[in-house]
């Protein structure tokens, strides 16, 4: 299939001010291409998710997403520190958000979590002190 | 009820009207840790919550949420402001708890 759509995004870290401004253009868009309203909520919750532990944890990142005949995929690509144990990352509410971002109303430890449930497919490929890069599927 | 009939209600302070005021509020939701909410919300409520600050703002327009009613004499910070008006976001606000606020809406929509 060579007509996918492809958008690419440069989240800054952080910059809680713009978090959340590529979910919401990618959002629009996929609006806009007449995708179903359940399926842009499912990659619009799973995105920010994402776009917020980058700002959180990583000093920010890229975003690439692909839109296909049948699915929209998500690849989230850091260099921050890595997750030394993404089985106790991907339990709801393990956590270790700083006490500044909690005060903003994260950090209840459900991030991966929702990211997991809201796609079809989730894959993590991390490396202490390289980068982690997270690829989420979401069927059309 | 309309997000135009709650803010015509007088229930609320009204801190910025915005677009899309004609949609039927759904349901209340009270939640003010912004992850639960982000994989709660539901689609046209009615968000009560203390969290006043931009990222409540990208929450409530990612998960479709109608509008937002801050309670417990919260406010929404300055960025916060400015991309409302800019996005065409509906917050109200009161002094009253989260239960009460959440609750009077609530009796206006059964």
């Amino acid at each position: 299939m060579n007509d996918s759509i492809e958008l690419t995004y440069e989240v800054s870290g952080d910059d809680f001010t713009r978090a959340g401004e590529a979910s919401s253009d990618c959002k629009q868009k996929l609006k806009r291409l007449g995708v179903p309203p359940d399926v842009i909520r499912k990659v619009a919750i799973a995105m920010y998710e994402g776009e917020i532990n980058m700002v959180i944890h990583a000093n920010g990142g890229k975003i690439k997403v692909t839109i296909s005949m049948d699915e929209i995929t998500m690849e989230l690509a850091d260099r921050g520190p890595g997750i030394p144990d993404i089985e106790k990352a991907l339990r709801p509410g393990y956590s270790t958000a700083p006490e500044d971002v909690r005060s903003l109303g994260f950090g209840a430890g459900m991030g991966l979590p929702n990211m997991k449930k809201y796609t079809d497919d989730i894959h993590i490929t991390t490396e202490l002190g390289v980068g982690t890069t997270v690829t989420m599927k979401v069927k059309l | 009820m309309t997000v135009q009939e709650l803010i015509d209600s007088d229930m609320f302070e009204v801190v910025n009207e915005g677009s899309d005021t004609d949609r039927d509020i759904s349901k209340v939701f009270c939640c003010d840790l912004l992850s639960i909410a982000m994989g709660k919300g539901i689609a046209d409520a009615a968000w009560v919550t203390v969290m006043g600050n931009i990222n409540t703002l990208a929450v409530m327009s990612l998960t479709d949420m109608a509008c937002i009613i801050l309670a417990e004499g919260a406010r929404m910070d300055d960025p916060g402001m400015a991309k409302a008006r800019q996005q065409g976001f509906t917050i109200l606000r009161t002094d009253e708890p989260i239960f009460d606020a959440g609750l009077k809406i609530h009796e206006r929509i059964q």
